[in-house]
């Protein structure tokens, strides 16, 4: 089974997106922000990780760039997860390592679709 | 609805579309035909038919847009797009070396996803395509969502369902809320309504033909008519791309399905040789 990190200060987003996932057969770790995120990824680096962009403490794109240093942290696929809908920011996003980009609001078919195409289901 | 009123709207949608609604589907028409009736002042479905039966043929179309189903989204399936990608234009390209043309159609394009998709793919191969003029056409019994499709504007629903990120931020423009495929992309479609019952004939010949997810709402004989006369458009060296659940075995022997590729038909060289002789044959006896 693999294992997805999900990265969201909102408890809410977090549940749904846990749903959705377990739903994938994913195994769910959680983080509320990058730092917590982070501390994760060096126990135990996940094959996934969805990432919301503004969080207190550190943001997803802090915590991507981060992570893409750690040694083997450009293995997981990470999928930024936010309201950010600009085409300049999803840009930047890919630009710092992202492999996909949900907009929000998302449900099933929009989770689904994004982990297909970057080959986690 | 009254058995006599829902057995008026499956005779008029199988004559005026070829879409046959199974008895177990009396919900669907229910749920899509109830906003129509509203639209006209009608509170119920039996007004909606007693009002068709006069007859009212704009009312009758509305019916038939509603009932067609236009569910769609970029790339879907996936795998037909990596045989475009992967076999179909290279071979063409090759193949028409000479005549520097390719025609493509999609025979049921909707909100025009599909054809925005082939466009995508078609970017690819800018550098082997210079010189070459590509033509896609677009059609689709619903006037009303061609004319969406020709906008080329989704909602971030919609983008966000097959359509990679980074092919989103090449290709598309943020509109307010919504997002709009590039003018390039749109310049190299064509859309037009049609109905595949109809003579389709004029449209001429199609190296790529994409007919998928219609056939299944057709009943057998109508499924092997339109693949019949599909195969008189095509040249023997053309594609057609059927949908993933659907297949031409046991419907007409005109396609072949090709070996290892899902989806993939090609015109059945030794049927069209018989089809021919028939032909001959059966001009051969009206003479006589």
């Amino acid at each position: 089974m693999k294992t997805c990190l999900i990265v969201d200060d909102s408890s809410v987003i977090r549940k749904v997106a846990r749903r959705i996932l377990e739903g994938l057969e994913f195994e769910i770790l959680e983080a509320e922000d990058g730092e917590q995120a982070l501390d994760a990824c060096r126990r135990q680096l996940p094959e996934a990780i969805l990432l919301d962009w503004n969080m207190p403490k550190m943001d997803g794109y802090e915590f991507l760039r981060s992570l893409r240093r750690l040694p083997g942290g450009d293995a997981p696929r990470v999928v930024f997860c936010t309201t950010e809908n600009d085409v300049a920011q999803i840009a930047r996003a890919l630009h710092a390592g992202a492999n996909e980009y949900i907009m929000k609001p998302f449900d099933k078919d929009i989770v689904e679709a994004k982990f297909q195409e970057v080959g986690l289901i | 609805m009254t058995p006599q009123d829902f057995d008026y709207l499956r005779k008029l949608l199988r004559d005026r579309s070829g879409l046959v609604l199974s008895a177990e589907k009396q919900y669907l028409a229910e749920s899509r035909l109830l906003p129509v009736a509203r639209r006209h002042g009608l509170g119920t479905l039996a007004d909606l038919v007693a009002k068709l039966k006069t007859p009212v043929p704009a009312l009758a179309n509305e019916v038939v847009e509603a009932m067609t189903t236009n569910e769609t989204f970029f790339f879907r399936d996936k795998i037909p797009f990596d045989h475009v990608r992967d076999t179909i234009m290279p071979a063409l390209i090759a193949a028409r070396a000479r005549e520097k043309r390719i025609r493509i159609w999609c025979t049921a394009a909707s909100t025009g996803q599909e054809p925005y998709s082939l466009s995508m793919v078609l970017t690819n191969f800018r550098a082997q395509l210079s010189g070459y003029r590509v033509d896609i056409l677009a059609t689709d019994l619903s006037g009303e969502v061609l004319e969406r499709a020709k906008t080329g504007i989704y909602s971030q629903f919609e983008v966000q369902r097959g359509l990679p990120i980074q092919l989103l931020v090449k290709y598309f423009n943020k509109v307010g809320e919504s997002w709009q495929i590039a003018q390039d992309m749109r310049d190299m479609v064509q859309f037009r309504p049609l109905n595949l019952l109809n003579d389709f004939s004029p449209l001429g010949m199609f190296d790529l033909v994409f007919c998928r997810n219609v056939l299944i709402y057709f009943d057998q004989p109508t499924k092997t008519a339109v693949l019949n006369r599909l195969v008189r458009q095509m040249p023997d060296d053309g594609y057609l791309v059927l949908g993933a659940a659907e297949t031409v075995v046991g419907l007409t022997d005109a396609f072949k399905p090709i070996h290892d590729k899902r989806g993939l038909y090609e015109p059945n060289r030794d049927a069209r040789a018989s089809f021919a002789i028939a032909d001959i044959g059966s001009r051969f006896a009206a003479k006589r």
